[in-house]
C-alpha cells in the first residue's frame, strides 16, 4: 500500500478540531473583507467565504512531476557524500558533504511528503530506474537527469581517493547542482509551474542554496588546483 | 484563560524534568550576583516534549508572559487549506475511484507573514493579503480591516495611511483577482511592491503597483535625509527573472554574458508621499560590484583569495536590507555575503565591506545594535520549510553570527542557535528579528518559526545567549505543517510575534536574574509613532531614574558595584542627592571601568551631577 501513512484517526481528530476552532462555516467577519482592484480602482466588500475561494491555489501535473524527479535527483547527492567519510581527509570537502548530505536528505523527506499528502506517487513512473537494473553488465554514461552523474561516473568516484577524489567530488557535486537549478528553471517554464505557493517558496530555497554551495565549491576545487 | 493553565502545568512538568538548562556560554557581564540573590528566578525550562495542537499545543514559557493569542482573522484561515494532506488524503480515495476531484489548495497561501506598527494599528502580512488591527493599552487588539490581495509572500510596511506590500509568487495579480493565466505571459501578472491607502478603513484603494523583474521577497522603508514627503524603498527580489516580453526593463543572464541581467541588483522606487500614485523604479544600483574592477558580479562567498579568479558569484540578490537611517548605514542579507552599505543618499548606496563564513548558506536578515557598531546576520539554512532546529543539527548552521563593525569593516564573531530541542515535525531556523531598548546592553527578540520566539543578549559579540523564550508544541504529533512564529519584534513596551497560522502573539517580558525590572521599565520607556522593524530608529533614553537605575543593575550584576555602594546609589539616584564620598568612589569606579561599564558609570554620574 502507498498510502499506508494515510492516518484515518489522526485525521478524524483533526475535523472534530477544526469544528470547535472555526465554528462550522466562517463566522460573520469582525470587520469588513475588501478585495481591491487594479491601481486607481476602487475595491469591493467580499464573504469570508469568497476570500478564501480566491486563496485556492492548485499545484499542477508538471508540479508533482518535478517533485518526483527532484527526489531522484538529490538522492544522488546523498549517495555522492556518504562516500566522503571513507576517502577524504580534507576538512572543507567534509564539512561540506555533510551539508549536502544532510540538506538534500531533509528536501527528500520534505518532498515525499508533499507528494504522499497528495496521493501522487512517490516514484519515477517514466523512469522506473531501469538504468541501475541492469546488475553485472556495464556501468552506463547516460546520466538519468541533468546533471546528475552517469553510473560510470559514479564507480569513478567511488574507486577514487584523497586529492582526485575532493577534484572528482566537488566537479561532480557543481554539475549536479547546476543541473537541479535548470530542472527548477524548466519548471518555470511550463504553464502555471511553480505557481503553488509552497512549490515557489520550495523552488527559491533550492536556487538559494544550491548556487551557494556551488560557489563554494568552485573556490575549493580552485584551493586544491 | 484555560491557555495559561495549561502554560503553566506544562512549564511545571518541564522544570521537573530538567534540573537547569543554563546556557553554558554565560557572558561574565550577566553573572547573577547580589542585586538577584534575594529572588528566586526559574531557570530556563526544556522545550522538549511539548504536546501538539492547533489552539491547545503545549508551550514552554521562560521569562515571558503571553498575554494575547489573537486568531487568524476570517476569510484567511482556510481549515482545508491549514490541513489539506488531511483533506487530500480523504480526496485520494475518491480520485483512485475515478470521480473528478478538484486538487486541494496550498497550505501555505494563507500563511501570516511580517508585521508592521503605527500609532495603535499593527498590520499583520500575509501571503493572502493583510490584515489591520488596532489596540488600546493591553486589551487583546480588534480586527478593523482586512484586505485580500492573494500572492506570497506579503511582507508589509506601513507609513501614515499608506501600506506597503511584497508581491513575489507567479499568481500576484494586478487587480488582486487571483484569476488563473494562460501562458508564461501576462500584462495582469503582477509581482512586485504594492502600495495601498487604508485612510478610510471601510473603502481601502490600490494606489499604485510597482512591478519588478525578480518580484518583491522583501521590502525596506528609507526616509529621505530632509525632505519629509519623499520615503525610498529598497526592494529585495529573490526569484527569477521575468521575460522582457511582460516587463521590458527585464532582462536575465549572466552580467559577462549581458551587462544588463535583472540579477546582481537591488530595485530602488520613489514614492512621493503625496502623489503615491506616481511611485517608480529610479535606480537598480549595482551593490555587488567588485570595489576595484567595477565588474557586476564582484563577491564572493570564499572573499577574496590571493592569486585567484573571481567566479560569477551567487550574491545576485538580497533577501531582505536593514537600514539605519540615522547612523547613515545600511545592513544587506544578501544570499552569499552580508554586506555594510553607506546609505547617506539613498539614491545611490554604496557597499563599504563585505564578509562570509562557511556555516552561512543564506544571508538572509540583518539587526544592528542601537551603537551601530554590530550587525546581527542571520541564515535561513532550508528556506524555513525545513526542521533544522533538531539535536543533531549543527549549533552553527541555521543559526545567528554577530559582525562587529570596525575601521577594517565586519568582522564576524560568534554565533547563536537556540538548543537544539525541536522535533522533526517542526519547521525551525533563525529568522527575523529586532532590538529591544534596554540601554547599556544588546539585547533582539527573534522569530524561530516553530521553535517559538527567543530574546538574546549579544553585548558580547562572541558570546550571545538567550535570555527569555516562548515555544509552542507542533500542530500536529506525526507531521510537519508549515506553522510557527515569524518574527518577534518589540513595540512600545510589548513584543509581537506573528504566527504562520495561529495569528499573532503578543507578550510582555517578566523580570529575571538577565533582566531587571527596571531594565525592562527603561525599555518601556522608548516609545515610537511608527515603527517598520526593517528600518530601525535610534534609542535615546528620557533622562529618567529608571534608565539610571537600569544601568545600576548592570554593574551589580556583573560585579562591578558591591552591594552596600550599590544602595547608597539606588537612594541617591532616587533623591538626587550624593554625598561627596559617594561622588569621589563612583568617580574613581568609572576612571578603572573598561567596555560598556563606562558608559553605565557615566550614566550614573551624569543624573547625580545633574540632581545636584
Amino acid at each position: 500500500m502507498k498510502f499506508d501513512r494515510m492516518r484515518l484517526v489522526p485525521a478524524l481528530a483533526i475535523t472534530a478540531l477544526l469544528c470547535s476552532a472555526t465554528t462550522a462555516a466562517q463566522p460573520a467577519p469582525a470587520a469588513p473583507i475588501m478585495q481591491p482592484g487594479a491601481p486607481g480602482t476602487p475595491s469591493r466588500e467580499i464573504t469570508a467565504e469568497q476570500s478564501l475561494e480566491l486563496g485556492r491555489s492548485h499545484y499542477t501535473p508538471a508540479d508533482a512531476r518535478f517533485m518526483q524527479h527532484m527526489i531522484v535527483h538529490h538522492g544522488q547527492a546523498v549517495e555522492m557524500g556518504a562516500l566522503i567519510e571513507a576517502r577524504t581527509t580534507n576538512h572543507g570537502v567534509r564539512l561540506l558533504g555533510q551539508r549536502i548530505a544532510l540538506s538534500q536528505a531533509a528536501e527528500i523527506d520534505m518532498m515525499r511528503t508533499w507528494l504522499s499528502r497528495r496521493g501522487e506517487p512517490n516514484g519515477m513512473p517514466e523512469h522506473g530506474g531501469h538504468h541501475m537494473a541492469a546488475a553485472g553488465s556495464m556501468p552506463s554514461t547516460t546520466p538519468l537527469m541533468p546533471g546528475m552523474l552517469s553510473p560510470a561516473q559514479m564507480t569513478e568516484l567511488a574507486a577514487a581517493e584523497g586529492r582526485q577524489f575532493d577534484q572528482f567530488f566537488l566537479t561532480g557535486m557543481i554539475e549536479h547542482h547546476q543541473g537541479a537549478i535548470g530542472m527548477v528553471e524548466a519548471l518555470l517554464a511550463e504553464p502555471g509551474g511553480g505557481e503553488d505557493p509552497e512549490i515557489s517558496e520550495f523552488l527559491n530555497a533550492i536556487i538559494a542554496d544550491q548556487s551557494t554551495e556551488i560557489l563554494r565549491m568552485r573556490t575549493m576545487l580552485a584551493e586544491i588546483g | 484563560m484555560n491557555y495559561l493553565n495549561c502554560t503553566a502545568s506544562i512549564a511545571a512538568l518541564a522544570l521537573g524534568l530538567t534540573a537547569c538548562s543554563q546556557p553554558a556560554n554565560e557572558p561574565t557581564e550577566t553573572t547573577d550576583t547580589a542585586a538577584t540573590a534575594t529572588i528566586e528566578y526559574a531557570p530556563a525550562p526544556s522545550r522538549e516534549g511539548l504536546t501538539a495542537g492547533f489552539r491547545d499545543a503545549g508551550t514552554a514559557i521562560w521569562n515571558m508572559e503571553l498575554l494575547h493569542e489573537v486568531p487568524t482573522p476570517a476569510g484567511f484561515n482556510d481549515p482545508e487549506a491549514m490541513w489539506a494532506p488531511a483533506v487530500e488524503m480523504a480526496l485520494h480515495t475518491a480520485m483512485e475511484a475515478g470521480e473528478e476531484v478538484a486538487r486541494p489548495p496550498s497550505p501555505i497561501s494563507f500563511a501570516n507573514t511580517d508585521i508592521a506598527f503605527s500609532g495603535n494599528r499593527i498590520v499583520l502580512g500575509n501571503w493572502h493579503g493583510f490584515n489591520v488591527f488596532e489596540a488600546e493599552g493591553d486589551a487583546a487588539p480588534e480586527l478593523i480591516l482586512s484586505v485580500v490581495c492573494p500572492g506570497g509572500q506579503g511582507d508589509v510596511s506601513i507609513r501614515g495611511n499608506l501600506v506597503f506590500r511584497s508581491v513575489e509568487d507567479n499568481r500576484g495579480r494586478l487587480g488582486c483577482s487571483g484569476v488563473a493565466i494562460e501562458g508564461e505571459v501576462s500584462a495582469e501578472r503582477f509581482r512586485g511592491v504594492q502600495i495601498f491607502d487604508i485612510s478610510d478603513v471601510s473603502a481601502p484603494r490600490q494606489v499604485a503597483a510597482v512591478q519588478t523583474c525578480r518580484g518583491s521577497h522583501t521590502h525596506t522603508l528609507v526616509p529621505h535625509p530632509s525632505d519629509p514627503n519623499v520615503l525610498y524603498i529598497y526592494n529585495s527580489a529573490t526569484s527569477g527573472v521575468r521575460p522582457a516580453e511582460e516587463l521590458d526593463i527585464c532582462s536575465d543572464g549572466e552580467p559577462d554574458e549581458n551587462p544588463d541581467t535583472a540579477l546582481y541588483s537591488i530595485d530602488i522606487i520613489r514614492v512621493a508621499l503625496d502623489a503615491p500614485e506616481q511611485a517608480a523604479i529610479i535606480e537598480r544600483p549595482r551593490l555587488f560590484a567588485d570595489s576595484e574592477t567595477g565588474e557586476i558580479a564582484g563577491l564572493s562567498a570564499g572573499g577574496a583569495i590571493a592569486g585567484q579568479e573571481r567566479e560569477a558569484s551567487t550574491t545576485d540578490q538580497c533577501h531582505d536590507i536593514t537600514v539605519y537611517p540615522e547612523a547613515g548605514l545600511a545592513a544587506g542579507a544578501c544570499s552569499g555575503n552580508g554586506i555594510l552599505i553607506d546609505i547617506q543618499d539613498p539614491e545611490h548606496p554604496v557597499r563599504i565591506s563585505e564578509t562570509s563564513d562557511p556555516n552561512m548558506v543564506y544571508w538572509h536578515a540583518a539587526i544592528f545594535n542601537n551603537d551601530a557598531s554590530k550587525i546581527v546576520f542571520t541564515d535561513e539554512w532550508g528556506g524555513g520549510i525545513a526542521a533544522r532546529c533538531q539535536s543533531g543539527d549543527p549549533e552553527h548552521w541555521g543559526a545567528n553570527i554577530v559582525a562587529d563593525i570596525t575601521a577594517d569593516g565586519l568582522e564576524t564573531r560568534g554565533f547563536f542557535k537556540i538548543p537544539g530541542e525541536q522535533t522533526a515535525v517542526e519547521n525551525c531556523v533563525a529568522h527575523n528579528g529586532g532590538l529591544v531598548p534596554v540601554p547599556g546592553r544588546d539585547i533582539m527578540l527573534q522569530g524561530w518559526y516553530s521553535g517559538g520566539v527567543s530574546m538574546i543578549d549579544f553585548t558580547d559579540s562572541d558570546n550571545p545567549v538567550e535570555i527569555a523564550f516562548f515555544d509552542r508544541g507542533p500542530v500536529d504529533a506525526d507531521e510537519l505543517y508549515l506553522a510557527g512564529n515569524w518574527a518577534a519584534y518589540w513595540y512600545n513596551g510589548r513584543v509581537y510575534a506573528p504566527e504562520i497560522v495561529r495569528g499573532l502573539d503578543i507578550f510582555r517580558l517578566l523580570p529575571s536574574a538577565h533582566l531587571s525590572a527596571n531594565e525592562i521599565a527603561a525599555a518601556e520607556a522608548i516609545q515610537f509613532d511608527e515603527s517598520n522593524p526593517q528600518t530601525q530608529q535610534r534609542y535615546v533614553w528620557p533622562e529618567e531614574a529608571v534608565v539610571v537605575q537600569a544601568y545600576l543593575d548592570q554593574l551589580v550584576r556583573a560585579g562591578r558595584v558591591a552591594p552596600a555602594m550599590a544602595a547608597q546609589l539606588r537612594t541617591a539616584i532616587d533623591g538626587g542627592e550624593a554625598s561627596a564620598m559617594l561622588t569621589s568612589n563612583l568617580a574613581a569606579a568609572r576612571t578603572a571601568a573598561s567596555g560598556r561599564d563606562i558608559e553605565r558609570f557615566q550614566a550614573i554620574s551624569d543624573w547625580l551631577q545633574r540632581a545636584g
